[in-house]
């Protein structure tokens, strides 16, 4: 899939600044993500990375620059309300909870209530819709193989737990889903189905920025790779532009690149 | 193309080849399970099962030993008005361990609260219904206190209501003077009061119309936690506190209206209380706090939180009335009693981990 920079910027933050105390997390860091892509965030230990994602998803208020969804710009105060627009994250390891089943797990504090005065007085959730809804997202994401969608989340393995959290964030994802190192904890087959399953979303139509260390990985399945260096973009290639040894380069400051994002 | 690109392709290709032969190794580690894996799997998945096999264990064995006296209508519903305290302040200590928390004040604020309702009625001339939701509103603020501690402050829940548990109890005897309200004052100006002391008689067993609404009260409960997204949360913030407010939950929010309801329900609970006893005392129910514990303990919940049905808290609660009932009338001294209850909260504990273990 190649990505069409012409477009508008699915979403885009324009010269991000935050601070802490006398440390720079975000140095006037500039972001792209164009509609349909795989972007991979790239960036050593401390280069900001978990900063910026923070930013956008709604977990940290920037001190200055702005963030803009679809070409509006947007100030999130907290996850649920970037959550609210649209931006879903899957976390790395704390995405779910562990006694709750499936279902309970993909509708975890946006849960369906049954229609009439059993929902609005009593409260009562639709086990059933919330059930057969999860059973057709997993279905249809091809993470059936899971039999039960009763069974409690912790009865799963890692890399079913985090199908889980992939399938809930592509049920109520409309516009971005971020990933931050969802394959950092499972072994290389498990991997292997997440990855299916990160390009199984964004061929659905949903942009994906990817976090992850894991360079084979990158290179796999991104699109477009942004490289984050001391708090901003250092560079922006993609998986045909640049060799993995180069990116790595990049990384950490021995290579150069005065590279217009646009020409990537 | 570069050949950069081609480096790459192969990188990736090397990738796939050795994550295929990952393939071979997959689910090598199943294994027939034995009966007693299985047992562990469904005792695992219904967190009521193992106390209520305890339960009727002991309701046979007592019946043999003991004979037809225990197993009588009138007695085994003796056994339910004696937990019915208990099961009633069970019900909070269970929502409050559900979200990893323990509550050591739950039998302060009812006490705390049946005094406020008393003297509300009887030194003052409120209206009883008035003097019962004054006293209910105490155990409210209680909770809120409580929950505010643990939410505003950051206090541990073991400290905080160590901490108010000292405070309520101190309060209480303060504002009855060290008083007990007799029972024939109650029953001449507020019999509202003493009105959960009444009793049905179905088929010889005597219903108190408190053990009704407590079994009334656990139902509700049940209902609560299990169909209504507030349950979920209550079940989720106990569980892993980081992943519920990952998902959006205000965690803090749920703590705090966990804290708030349990101590309305111990308010409730000393309604029945005097009910039972027919006087108020300021110190009566001084055991509660650690009964309540040992019920809910008992039952299966797990004091880690996010594990346990509030069902099991009713049979816990059941359990330690019959041990107590049946070890009484087969005439073994008091201190027995205590011993036997001991044994099954450690027994009971263990078991929970062992079923945990290997399941999880």
């Amino acid at each position: 899939m190649t990505t069409n920079t012409n477009q508008t910027p699915i979403l885009q933050t324009k010269s991000l600044v935050k601070r802490y105390g006398s440390v720079t997390a975000i140095d006037h860091a500039d972001f792209e993500l164009y509609p349909g892509e795989i972007l991979a965030i790239i960036g050593d230990n401390g280069a900001g990375k978990s900063s910026l994602i923070k930013a956008l998803s709604g977990a940290l208020v920037p001190d200055e620059g702005e963030i803009l969804l679809d070409g509006q710009p947007v100030n999130f105060s907290s996850p649920m309300e970037a959550r609210a627009l649209g931006i879903e994250t899957v976390y790395q390891n704390l995405a779910v909870s562990p006694a709750l089943n499936i279902a309970d797990n993909l509708f975890l504090g946006r849960e369906i209530r049954k229609p009439g005065i059993l929902g609005s007085v009593f409260r009562m959730l639709d086990k059933k819709a919330m059930e057969q809804k999860a059973k057709d997202k997993m279905t249809e994401l091809g993470l059936m193989t899971i039999q039960n969608i009763s069974q409690a989340v912790e009865s799963l393995s890692g890399g079913q737990r985090q199908g889980v959290a992939v399938a809930r964030s592509a049920l109520f994802g409309t516009k971005v889903v971020i990933m931050d190192e969802p394959t950092a904890a499972l072994g290389v087959k498990e991997s292997r189905r997440v990855l299916n399953l990160i390009k199984e979303v964004r061929d659905r139509g949903l942009p994906i920025i990817l976090i992850s260390h894991n360079m084979p990985h990158v290179f796999e399945v991104a699109d477009r790779i942004h490289i984050h260096r001391l708090g901003r973009r250092a560079a922006v290639i993609t998986p045909q532009s640049h060799s993995m040894s180069e990116a790595v380069a990049i990384m950490t400051g021995a290579l150069e690149v005065k590279s217009d994002p646009q020409a990537a | 193309m570069s050949s950069t690109e081609q480096k790459n392709s192969t990188a990736v290709l090397d990738h796939d080849k050795v994550a295929d032969q990952a393939q071979v190794y997959e689910a090598r580690f199943e294994h027939k399970e034995t009966l007693v894996q299985r047992f562990k799997k469904f005792l695992h998945h219904y967190p009521v099962a193992a106390p209520s096999i305890v339960l009727l264990l002991a309701i046979f064995c007592f019946s043999l030993i003991v004979g037809g006296r225990f197993l009588s209508a009138f007695n085994l519903s003796l056994v339910l008005q004696q937990v019915t305290i208990i099961g009633m302040v069970g019900i909070a200590q269970t929502l409050i361990i559900l979200t990893a928390g323990i509550d050591l004040s739950v039998g302060a604020i009812m006490v705390l609260a049946s005094v406020v309702m008393g003297r509300m009625a009887i030194d003052y001339g409120l209206d009883p219904w008035l003097a019962l939701c004054v006293g209910i509103a105490v155990g409210a603020v209680a909770g809120f206190i409580n929950g505010s501690l643990i939410t505003r402050l950051k206090l541990p829940p073991f400290i905080a209501t160590l901490g108010t548990w000292n405070v309520f109890f101190a309060l209480n005897l303060w504002y009855s003077n060290s008083e007990t309200i007799r029972a024939e004052d109650i029953s001449n100006t507020a019999p509202l009061l003493q009105w959960l002391g009444n009793t049905i008689d179905v088929f010889g067993a005597q219903l108190t119309y408190g053990s009704l609404l407590m079994l009334a009260m656990f139902v509700v409960i049940w209902y609560a936690l299990n169909w209504t997204a507030w349950g979920r949360h209550v079940y989720a913030t106990g569980d892993d506190p980081a992943a519920a407010k990952l998902a959006g939950i205000r965690t803090d929010r749920i703590l705090l209206s966990v804290y708030i309801l349990a101590g309305i329900v111990c308010a409730l609970g000393a309604w029945v209380l005097i009910g039972r006893i027919g006087s108020i005392s300021p110190q009566a129910g001084y055991t509660t706090n650690l009964d309540s514990i040992t019920a809910v303990v008992i039952g299966g919940c797990s004091l880690f939180g996010g594990r346990g049905s509030i069902f099991g808290t009713l049979i816990g609660a059941l359990v330690v009335g019959i041990f107590r009932n049946g070890l009484a009338l087969a005439g073994v001294d008091v201190l027995w009693q205590e011993f036997t209850v001991g044994i099954l909260i450690i027994v009971a504990v263990g078991v929970d981990q062992w079923i945990r273990k290997g399941t999880a």
